[in-house]
């Protein structure tokens, strides 16, 4: 399943590649992309755990970048 | 953002303050002091604490707390302000020119039609784009976008396709004419029949590719991603060694000296400079290329095709308009040209084949149905049919040599189609049909060659016929009389014989060429305005219908290489140089800040270059 959040408030370049490497280390998560431009968050995981690594996934923004907003696109 | 500002004028003052205040006493100056770091710092130390708290110890917040408090430590004052003063305008110049930059290229992409006027019984009604349905009318008045795709039901006016194709000419549409969403009229009302969805409109499709395309990360990008989380911890590491190495092993060396230079190798540990600058000269070249009318789908792509050694082409429909039109015609005596032609269109005007069109078209005038009659398909050879109580027979040269029993010398070989036509069964006259080389093929060609690429043109035709249009062109290699099951054989090849950095690039018009596309390294389409195919199976996609583009998209490519590459040689250069003079004791805290914030600024003004592509459109 692939996925596509909205990460409103992305202000730093760092924490974005940051975002991406903790995504991509979710077990169960094939692919990640975080584009600091268009401040998408896109990731590719199982369908029978889609739930549990969304939350892994918002948790992750929030420890690297408190202020940011994730919303599903 | 605005609170930023208030923070930094506050602190600003203050500071000023503080310098002119007399060193006696002490105290009030350092109140000073930490009353202006306090003002314009507090959030980047609040931050640092919750970084901490999460675990995230090595983030930019943490590192400039850190360096600065510590020069409070040190004695250093005004340098603690100053570090995260200039910290802080130096942040609030990139906010902004990185904003800057999103807007100018997002802009590029201001294709989106913000309405559709609905036409319902009771009027016009202004409703959103998404809301309308296949089988609706809807109006489009001058100046407005063209929300949907559709067919034209009436009105004639001249659209504006540029946003799509970054084509400036007009293009001049009528009734019954397709109409392709994101478009902007520019004279006519037209009453347009939607044929597809907003969702599945052109414009949808397009902006749907460009907003993704930074999703596909450049090698470059991702190599430098990963340098940075390397980068970070190493310098920071190498800030600890100097701290407390030198004043414990060298005789007489000062804790606060030390401490003060291991300082300013935290400030230059921030990353950001590489870590913004790369992504945005790929979006700006992304950006720059949507406006010439060459969507990209992703900075590999961008990346890959800079480094182009072969450019596969297919003939038709690439380097030919892949339209059939009259190219001469041969009449035997006692007839003129111009009969010739009138027999042949008008014995064919009841078939619907490409040959059949050009032959109306090259014609050009009404055909009076009503003096043809008997027609017969003759299947694979061509038809036969009485025209003005005469008969015709038009098709290839078997149905000739059935027909009229003509066995004339093998017309010699110029590449196309000859549409043989005989008269009460004597032969008449025949004409030779072609498919025309677009107006910039050659121009590309020479460009591509100019860039150093190999060209290689591929074509069904016959060898004598492909190998002179090959030559006509200045094409390096050409292979001929192919079917279309040859071309991935071929790609695959050259994939074998490239050097190893060397990269494969395939051009096709997007019909029955997607194996092919997916074959080579970079697949590019032709002509994909209206063309859903080739936008799905290709990387790149050329709008319109100019080859020379693909020496425009080389160049944007080869461009963005540079940018990138100067920034992070600029960026890691003065990183490294600040590093050693701090080491050295050179400088101090001010180039720290100036390696950090200034090099990303710089950087960032400088990926926005990747925007101007006027250079890549001249010839």
């Amino acid at each position: 399943m692939k996925k596509t959040y909205l990460l409103d408030g992305l202000c730093c370049a760092n924490c974005a590649a940051k975002i991406e490497r903790g995504v991509a280390a979710i077990d169960g998560v094939t692919e990640a992309s975080v584009s600091f431009l268009t401040t998408k968050l896109t990731f590719t995981c199982d369908d029978s755990r889609a739930d549990e690594i969304i939350g892994k996934a918002g948790k992750i923004v929030k420890k690297i970048e408190p202020d940011v907003d994730m919303q599903e696109l | 953002m605005k609170k930023r500002t208030t923070r930094i004028i506050t602190g600003a003052v203050i500071f000023a303050a503080a310098l002119f205040v007399p060193d006696n006493p002490w105290w009030i100056r350092l109140t000073l002091f930490l009353a202006a770091y306090v003002a314009v710092g507090y959030k980047v130390i609040w931050k640092a604490v919750r970084g901490v708290v999460n675990g995230q110890v090595l983030d930019e917040n943490f590192l400039m707390a850190v360096a600065s408090i510590g020069a409070f430590f040190v004695g250093e004052y005004p340098e603690a302000v100053a570090v995260m003063l200039f910290y802080q305008i130096g942040e609030m110049f990139e906010d902004y020119a990185v904003g800057k930059s999103r807007k100018s290229i997002t802009g590029l992409m201001d294709i989106r039609p913000d309405s559709a006027n609905l036409k319902t019984e009771t009027g016009i009604v202004e409703v959103s784009p998404s809301e309308v349905h296949p089988g609706d009318l809807i109006i489009v008045r001058p100046g407005e976008k063209v929300p949907l795709d559709g067919v034209v039901i009436e009105g004639i006016s001249s659209l504006n396709t540029s946003a799509l194709t970054g084509e400036s000419l007009p293009r001049e549409i009528g009734q019954g004419d397709e109409i392709l969403s994101g478009c902007v009229n520019i004279n006519g009302l037209l009453t347009v029949k939607v044929t597809k969805a907003f969702g599945e409109s052109t414009v949808s499709k397009i902006l749907d590719l460009v907003e993704n395309s930074a999703a596909k990360k450049a090698k470059t990008e991702n190599f430098i991603t990963r340098f940075a989380a390397v980068y970070t911890p190493l310098v920071v590491g190498a800030a600890v060694i100097l701290a407390v190495l030198p004043p414990l092993l060298i005789d007489g060396a000062l804790w606060a000296d030390w401490i003060y230079r291991a300082l300013n190798f935290l400030v230059v540990s921030c990353p950001c400079a590489l870590v913004i600058s790369v992504p945005l000269s790929f979006f700006g070249g992304i950006g720059g290329a949507s406006k010439i009318g060459v969507l990209v789908k992703g900075s590999n792509y961008l990346e890959a095709i800079s480094k182009a050694e072969y450019m596969v082409m297919d003939k038709t429909g690439t380097l030919t308009q892949g339209v059939f039109h009259v190219e001469d015609i041969f009449a035997e005596d006692g007839y003129e040209k111009g009969e010739i032609l009138r027999y042949a269109a008008m014995a064919e005007s009841y078939s619907s084949h490409p040959i059949s069109q050009s032959l109306q078209a090259a014609y050009g005038k009404e055909i009076d149905k009503s003096q043809i009659n008997d027609v017969e398909e003759a299947a694979g050879r061509g038809v036969i049919a009485m025209v003005e109580g005469r008969r015709v027979a038009a098709g290839n040269r078997r149905l000739m040599t059935e027909e009229a029993g003509y066995d004339g010398p093998l017309p010699q070989h110029r590449g196309g189609t000859q549409v043989y036509v005989s008269v009460d069964g004597k032969y008449a006259g025949r004409i030779l049909l072609a498919d025309k080389i677009k107006e910039d093929s050659a121009s590309a060609i020479k460009m591509l060659g100019d860039l150093g690429i190999k060209t290689v043109m591929l074509t069904g035709d016959s060898r004598e016929a492909g190998e002179k249009a090959a030559t006509e062109l200045g094409i390096h290699q050409v292979y001929t009389g192919l079917l279309p099951a040859d071309k991935v054989d071929i790609v695959e090849n050259l994939l074998k014989e490239k050097h190893e950095k060397g990269k494969v690039v395939f051009v096709g018009d997007g019909i029955n060429d997607a194996p092919v596309l997916a074959r080579a390294d970079i697949g590019v389409a032709m002509g994909g305005l209206g063309s859903d195919a080739a936008i799905e199976a290709a990387d790149m996609v050329i709008m319109d219908d100019k080859p020379s583009k693909l020496a425009s998209i080389i160049k944007i490519s080869k461009k963005t290489m540079t940018v990138v590459y100067e920034n992070i040689v600029f960026a890691l250069g003065v990183k490294a140089a600040v590093l050693i003079l701090s080491a050295l004791g050179i400088v101090g805290l001010w180039a720290a800040v100036f390696a950090d914030v200034g090099v990303s600024m710089i950087a960032v003004l400088n990926a926005m270059r990747c925007l101007n592509i006027k250079f890549a459109v001249q010839p």
